[in-house]
Parts: C-alpha cells; structure tokens; sequence
C-alpha cells in the first residue's frame, strides 16, 4: 500500500460518518438516478423546474455551510486563508448541486406520476 | 531468531514515498511491498500494551499472519484516545468523547490477558504478567506506553485538578474536562496563567503549546484578556524543537501577548499560595500563579524501565525508553523484541500519527522474519501535530527526525499558516482516521 488506498478512504469515511455514509449515498444514488428516468422520460429539461430546483439547491448549499460548521464546532469566520475559502465554496457547491438534482427530480417524478394519474382517470 | 544484519534501507524511495502521502487522515500505509502477502505461520508472538500502538498491531499482525498465536497484555479496559484530551481541556467536548473500550478494537483471533506485564524477560524469550502468569513468545512487541510521573513534582496533587486553578490535560479524560472547568474559572477572573512542559520525553510536545493558544482565545471571546496574564515556560532554550515551528510559534505568541520564559523545568508547585517553583540555571525561581497547566514529567513504563530493554546510555537511558533502532523499530540487543509507540527510545514522535507509520513498518519486518525474507520499510520519524492556535484553526504540523516539513498536502494546505481545515481535520477526521488504524483499515 504505498499509494493512497481507496479502501482506507473508504474506512475513514465509515468511522466519520457511519449509517449516514450509506443513507447519503443511497440519496444521492437515487437522486441522480431519479434525475436521469424524468430526463430520459420527458426528453426535455424543463427550465421552470430547474429554476425552482435551483432556489432549492442555494437553501441546500446553506444547510451544507451551516451542517460543517455545526459537526467542526466551527464558524466561517474562522477561514484564514485561500484554501479555507476553497473548501467552504466546494462544500456550498456540493450541496447546492446535491439538492438541485434531488429537488429536479422530485419534482420531475412527481409531475410524470401524477401526469399519468390524470390519463388513467380521463380514461375511466 | 532473525538476524538484525540484513536489513538494508532505501531512504530516498522511502522519504519521496513519504512526500507523496496526504494527511493523517488519510495518510497512507508504507510497507515493503511484496512482504504485505499473507504469512503462514505457528509463531507466538506477544504484545504488550493495548494501546494505540499496540491495538494497531495486533491489527496488522492478524490480517498479515495466518495461524500465528498473538497474544495481548494489558489490564486497561478503558480506551482513551488522547488527541481529542485538548477538545475535551477546551470545552468542545465532554469526557465521554475521549473514552471507548479496549475491547472494541481487539480482533477476533488475538488473545486478550487483562493483566499488566510485570517483567520483561527478552533473555528467556518471555514476560511475567501481574498476576505471575509466565507468556512465552517468539517475537515481542512493547506498546507499553508512557507513565505520567507527577510525583516528581514536589507538592502536586493529581486529586486537586480542576481546583485552586490546577489544571493537568494529559492525566485523563475526566481531569481534562476538570481542567476545562479551572480554565474557564480562570477566564472570568483573570489573573496570570502559568503553563510549561517537562524536561523528558514526553507525548505531544504541540499540546502545552496548544493549551495556551486555547486559554488566550476562551479570555478574549470572554472580553477578558486584559485582565490576564500568560506566561509559557519552556524547558530549554526554544517554544518547540523543530526550528521553524518554535520561530513560528515565537511569532504567534508574541502577536497574542503570551510571555516566554526559557530553562525553566517545574519542580515545586504550592497549590495552598498557589506558587510554581521552577528548576532554572540560575537557581530556583518561583512563578505566582491564578491557573496553571501541569506538565507531568513522562517516564517509560515501570515493568520496562526496570527490564534490560532500555537504552543503557544516551538521551534515553534515564528514563527508560527501549533501545530500538530508529528506522526499523527493531530492540538493537535483543532481535526478536520490537518497540512501537510513546514506549520506543526515538526521536520525536510520541504521537498517534507516529504509531500510525511506526506500526506498519515493525509489523512488516516481523512478517518477513518470518516468511524468510527480508524488508526494506523504514520509518522516517513523521510525526504529525494539529496545532490549534485558536479556536476554529489549526496550523497542521509536520515533521520528520530531521526536523523537516513533511507537508501532506505540498502546496494546498501549508503548514504554518493558521487554517480552517487544519481545524477541520483535527476535529472531524482525527478520530476517525485514528478508530480506523485501531482497526487495522488505515
């Protein structure tokens, strides 16, 4: 093991984070895979979606700062220099990114089930 | 029995390997390569001390010896990973955080014996428990750890911590979190602040350095630092022993008002008039005092320091570490016998983060022992330091016997500077990456 092993990564990862490392992976499983059904269904993006999915996601990137700073015993106040403000960024990022994509889907099923709901009552 | 002569060392593969390593918390095992394979063996071999180190050996030894009878001695059910004792002394974090049970981390094929070592009979190839068992072994491994003399100090009374402005981070846990509630005392009245550390070996040599950062930033959140004073009493001529962390370290306490004193070992303390007296080449010199942090002076453990392990001269004969060869953790008398941890007689280093690249080199040169071969892993005395300087950052040191930099993240994460995620990682990662390496996954 003289390069950096995934598997201790992984190991870590499991130690910081326990169950949370798997509930927050399956999430994100399901959410890009949930993103991915509602894109190849409506083979469209829809921008008024995305738009919403987006003012959701800057709510998401926030929980994301505020999260950090709560498990760090941490303000941001506290960054002293560029890489500090090069983290807190990726951290925004990701969870504004995370729950844009999360969001977009939710709304997309939700949107395709109840779509087909209307149809099968017109139907009847 | 191995022989010691065969052992060759390729530094410069092992330092550019060393360079190319992250952090502690994900710092990668350096083995010696091919000697990972499992090894099929009936050898007995014992570990003494359930430690860090030697937790995280019999880790290592499990997963690399199949049919190996490894055999564990120590009688501490009690798990304390002591670099969140600092978090703990800071009022981050309560005791609890700091404790887990020994028991969790042993694996499932090592024998546990909860009974302490009482002697160490590397002539006849055995130790004598306690309790008079007599365990033979093949190969040793001392992780016996550090004893905390405080007796040493003339009038000090380790059940006083957390009163009269006693503190004392390193005895436990719960004295950390005692000492939390004297500092926090001392913050509200003000008054001098008196810290040190001792003239021995001794764990952590960033900690004392730490605490003070910590009382100055816990005064100044409180609007109280003008009216206290801090003094940092230093056991030599320096803030730290790698020179460009003392000259940093000189900055940050110059820029915070922290005064210095140099040569000065605590060798009296009068916890009635509150008054430190100190060992100085000019004489005694007595510190008055509102809160002080005692730095115990730090001995190897009893049943090794009177063992013939240690080293009989140099810097570490006095008080007892084992005389091991710095690079290989290999005893230099007795070659079946290994030292890992605050136990061994090197440079530096009496930190998790050197167990955590201590462990696999011995382990390592075990294996191959057995297997016939010979290893070339060395270890290069790294060592690592989260440097708290207030809270919410950290400068992440670290260094190597030669009291290079070994930054781990070369060009992203500079080691002197006053960081964020220097904080980060001591507060989130540490203790994973440490739980991890107790478990023999990282």
């Amino acid at each position: 093991m003289d390069e950096l092993d995934p598997t201790v990564m992984l190991a870590v990862l499991l130690e910081m984070m326990g169950a949370w490392f798997w509930i927050l992976g399956l999430l994100a499983v399901i959410g890009i895979a949930g993103f991915v059904y509602v894109l190849a269904v409506e083979r469209t993006l829809s921008s008024r979606r995305l738009v919403r999915a987006e003012l959701i996601g800057v709510l998401g990137g926030i929980g994301a700062l505020v999260l950090m700073a709560y498990v760090t015993l941490s303000g941001f106040t506290d960054a002293g220099g560029p890489i500090d403000w090069l983290v807190i960024g990726l951290i925004f990022g990701g969870g504004l990114v995370g729950t844009t994509i999360l969001a977009y889907a939710i709304g997309g099923l939700v949107s395709i089930f109840s779509g087909r709901k209307d149809r099968l009552k017109h139907r009847t | 029995m191995p022989n010691s002569t065969y052992m060759k060392f390729d530094r410069r593969r092992f330092l550019k390997l060393g360079a190319a390593g992250t952090a502690l918390a994900v710092a990668p095992v350096v083995s010696g390569g091919e000697a990972a394979a499992t090894v099929r063996t009936n050898a007995r071999i014992v570990i003494a001390g359930a430690g860090a180190a030697g937790l995280s050996m019999a880790a290592q030894l499990s997963e690399r010896l199949d049919g190996a009878t490894i055999t564990m001695i120590d009688s501490r059910v009690r798990h304390y990973y002591q670099p969140g004792f600092t978090l703990v002394a800071a009022g981050l974090k309560n005791a609890g955080y700091a404790v887990s049970r020994t028991a969790d981390y042993v694996p499932r094929d090592v024998e546990w014996i909860e009974d302490s070592v009482a002697e160490f009979d590397p002539d006849g190839n055995k130790v004598i428990t306690q309790g008079g068992q007599s365990v033979p072994y093949d190969f040793l491994v001392v992780a016996a750890g550090i004893d905390l003399d405080y007796d040493a100090i003339e009038g000090m009374e380790v059940d006083r911590i957390g009163q009269d402005g006693i503190g004392s981070v390193y005895h436990s846990p719960e004295m950390a979190e005692a000492t939390y509630a004297a500092m926090s005392r001392f913050a509200e009245e003000g008054g001098v602040g008196l810290f040190h550390r001792p003239a021995t070996e001794m764990k952590c040599a960033g900690a004392p350095l730490k605490y003070t950062f910590i009382t100055d930033d816990v005064l100044r959140r409180r609007g109280n630092r003008a009216r206290a004073e801090l003094i940092y009493a230093a056991h030599d001529g320096v803030h730290f022993s790698v020179p460009i962390v003392s000259e940093k370290v000189r900055m940050l306490y110059q820029d915070r008002g922290i005064d210095t004193v140099f040569h000065h070992v605590l060798k009296q303390i009068d916890i009635g008039a509150k008054e430190a007296t100190f060992d100085t080449p000019e004489g005694d010199a007595t510190i008055d005092y509102d809160f002080i942090n005692v730095v115990p002076p730090m001995r190897a453990a009893a049943a090794v320091r009177n063992s013939p392990l240690p080293w009989h001269t140099g810097p570490y004969a006095a008080d007892g570490w084992v005389e091991v060869h710095r690079e290989t953790m290999r005893h230099l008398r007795y070659p079946n016998v290994f030292a890992v941890g605050d136990i061994a007689g090197v440079p530096k280093g009496k930190t998790a983060a050197s167990v955590k690249w201590q462990v696999p080199v011995a382990a390592d040169h075990i294996a191959a022992d057995l297997a016939g071969e010979e290893s070339d892993s060395a270890f290069n005395g790294y060592t690592s330091c989260p440097l708290i300087t207030r809270f919410g950052r950290a400068m992440l040191v670290e260094f190597d016997y030669h009291d290079n930099l070994m930054p781990s993240f070369p060009g992203i994460i500079a080691p002197l500077e006053e960081l964020w995620v220097s904080w980060v990682m001591k507060t989130i990662a540490l203790k994973p990456t440490y739980l991890a390496m107790l478990r023999g996954r990282a």
